[in-house]
């Protein structure tokens, strides 16, 4: 299969109203292999809307959705928005999207090791020494070695957070989706995510990223973009959306983090 | 004090104690299956199955064990017999016993009290641990016996505790469907040897140890799950 020419991830004309809000007004996104897709914008633009319109946490009301060349089937459901026309496949795709919360979402009565292994054990069907082996190799490279048996209640939020990057990269995902990964950390704990976040980026790994922390978004991003209120005010190369915004809506927000 | 009569009646007394611990692990083990059914019946069912599932929790809650065991052994029980075939059938030994409608009212009783627990508990399992799941790609039933069930039991557990004990105290109403449990064997000694106390304070005796190893059993399954506090 010509796997390169084929986008990692492709959203297209995607809506989301919530009783009469018009969140999302058709957003478009692509992302090929290898890209760190930064989505910038202030609070309550939609950016979470947007990542779990994705994965369809949320029920979008119209668009298209298509992962690594195979597009989410969807159909009108009775309740509004679109539902999975196969939930077998939304189970499938989801297992190639690694979906990573602001507020970490461990599993508070599985250890660390046991939040890793349960996805691949009970979605993927893989042995449970083949599981353990890769999480165990995971856990070492998140810097979670001497974690590996303690329950999520006795971490820290940035070791809670690097676990759950692990769990994600257990399912060997296609695209990582990142909310807001570090805003729920103190800030002497971001530090120790955003390596992690970005030892991916630097290992190539295709990846969609809301984050407040401008600095490291310009950074790590091969590409940009800016949302307000439900639409995407501009896109490019970090340089040009930290640097020299080409709309005034860019340039209030981005000059309100200038270093 | 005398508890010579211990020597004659103890064949007895094990006896009771093992139509009671029958009743109470029948009635708890059956009911939670039961109760898991009424829980998710209300937290993630239809219109139709959460309200007969309320309506059921409501109607047994409401009313006395006592009459809903009446009910169903003079009621239900004066019925069976009229049902073709069933009193040549191989189960009749066991349909004719006060036993078994003794462990089928406490079962569907303990079932309603447990699904209100549960159905709280399954409540308050934060949302983002479920989304976690689906983000994952887990399907709805995998969803449920991995994460959803196993996360609210472990909150539920220390209620399910006070509930079994109070399940265990309510197994003397089986005497009066002449079951000879625990107390029925106490209410024998007394009529046979006059004695008062005695009886009560030995029976007494096996509650309070029954209720320590109900606690202790709790305790070890909740300690497997240590939760910061
Ligand atoms: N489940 C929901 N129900 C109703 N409104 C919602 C819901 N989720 C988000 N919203 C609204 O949608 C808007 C966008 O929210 P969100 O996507 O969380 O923004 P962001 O992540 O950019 O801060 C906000 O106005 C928020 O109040
Ligand atoms: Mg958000």
């Amino acid at each position: 299969m010509p796997q390169t020419s084929v986008a990692a991830l492709q959203v297209e004309n995607i809506h989301k109203t919530f009783s009469g809000l018009e969140v999302l007004r058709g957003i478009s996104l692509e992302a090929n292999s290898g890209d760190v897709l930064s989505i910038i914008g202030s609070s309550g633009s939609g950016k979470s809307t947007l990542l779990r319109c994705i994965n369809l946490l949320e029920k979008p009301d119209q668009g298209r959705i298509i992962v690594a060349g195979e597009e989410l089937k969807l159909k009108p459901a009775r309740q509004g928005g679109l539902e999975p026309v196969d939930r077998r496949q939304l189970e499938r795709l989801r297992t190639g999207l690694g979906m990573v919360f602001q507020s970490f979402n461990l599993w508070a009565h599985r250890t660390v090791l046991e939040n890793l292994i349960e996805a691949p054990i009970h979605v993927q069907g893989k042995s449970r020494r083949e599981a353990i082996e890769k999480a165990e190799a995971l856990l070492a490279k998140v810097g979670l070695s001497d974690k590996r048996d303690v329950y999520p209640a006795f971490l820290s939020g940035g070791q809670q957070q690097r676990a759950a990057i692990a769990r994600a990269l257990c399912m060997d995902p296609a695209v990582m989706l990142f909310d807001e990964p570090t805003s729920a950390l103190d800030p002497e704990l971001v530090g120790e995510v955003l390596k992690v976040i970005r030892d991916l980026a630097e290992e190539g790994r295709t990846m969609l990223l809301v984050t407040h922390e401008m600095a490291f978004a310009r950074d790590v991003s091969s590409h940009v973009v800016f949302l307000d209120k439900g639409d995407i005010a501009e896109q490019g190369p970090p340089q040009q959306i930290f640097d020299a915004p080409l709309t005034e809506r860019a340039r209030a927000f981005t000059s309100g983090f200038s270093r | 004090m005398r508890f010579d009569w211990i020597a004659k009646y103890w064949p007895l007394l094990i006896d009771g104690a093992i139509q009671t611990i029958s009743l109470l692990v029948i009635s708890v083990c059956v009911g939670f299956v039961l109760a898991i059914g009424l829980a998710f019946a209300q937290v993630s069912g239809g219109l139709l199955s959460r309200n007969l599932s309320r309506a059921y929790c409501t109607f047994l809650r409401g009313t006395p064990l006592l009459i809903q065991l009446w009910l169903l052994y003079y009621g239900v029980g004066s019925l069976l017999p009229l049902v073709p075939g069933l009193r040549q059938s191989f189960l009749w030994p066991i349909l004719r016993e006060g036993f078994f409608f003794a462990a089928v009212s406490f079962t569907l009783n303990f079932a309603a009290y447990q699904a209100v627990i549960l159905r709280g508990a399954l409540l308050s399992v934060p949302k983002g641990e479920l989304e976690a799941g689906r983000a994952v790609g887990m399907s709805p039933f995998t969803l449920v016996r991995r994460i959803w069930l196993p996360r609210a039991i472990r909150i539920a557990l220390p209620t399910i505790a006070g509930e079994v004990v109070l399940q265990l105290k309510s197994t003397p109403l089986a005497f009066t469907v002449t079951v000879m449990d625990l107390y029925a064997v106490a209410y024998k000694v007394r009529q046979d040897t006059l004695l008062v106390y005695e009886p009560l304070l030995v029976v007494t005796l096996f509650y309070v140890a029954l209720t320590a190893v109900i606690a202790r059993s709790f305790k070890f399954v909740e300690a497997q799950v240590p939760i910061r506090r």
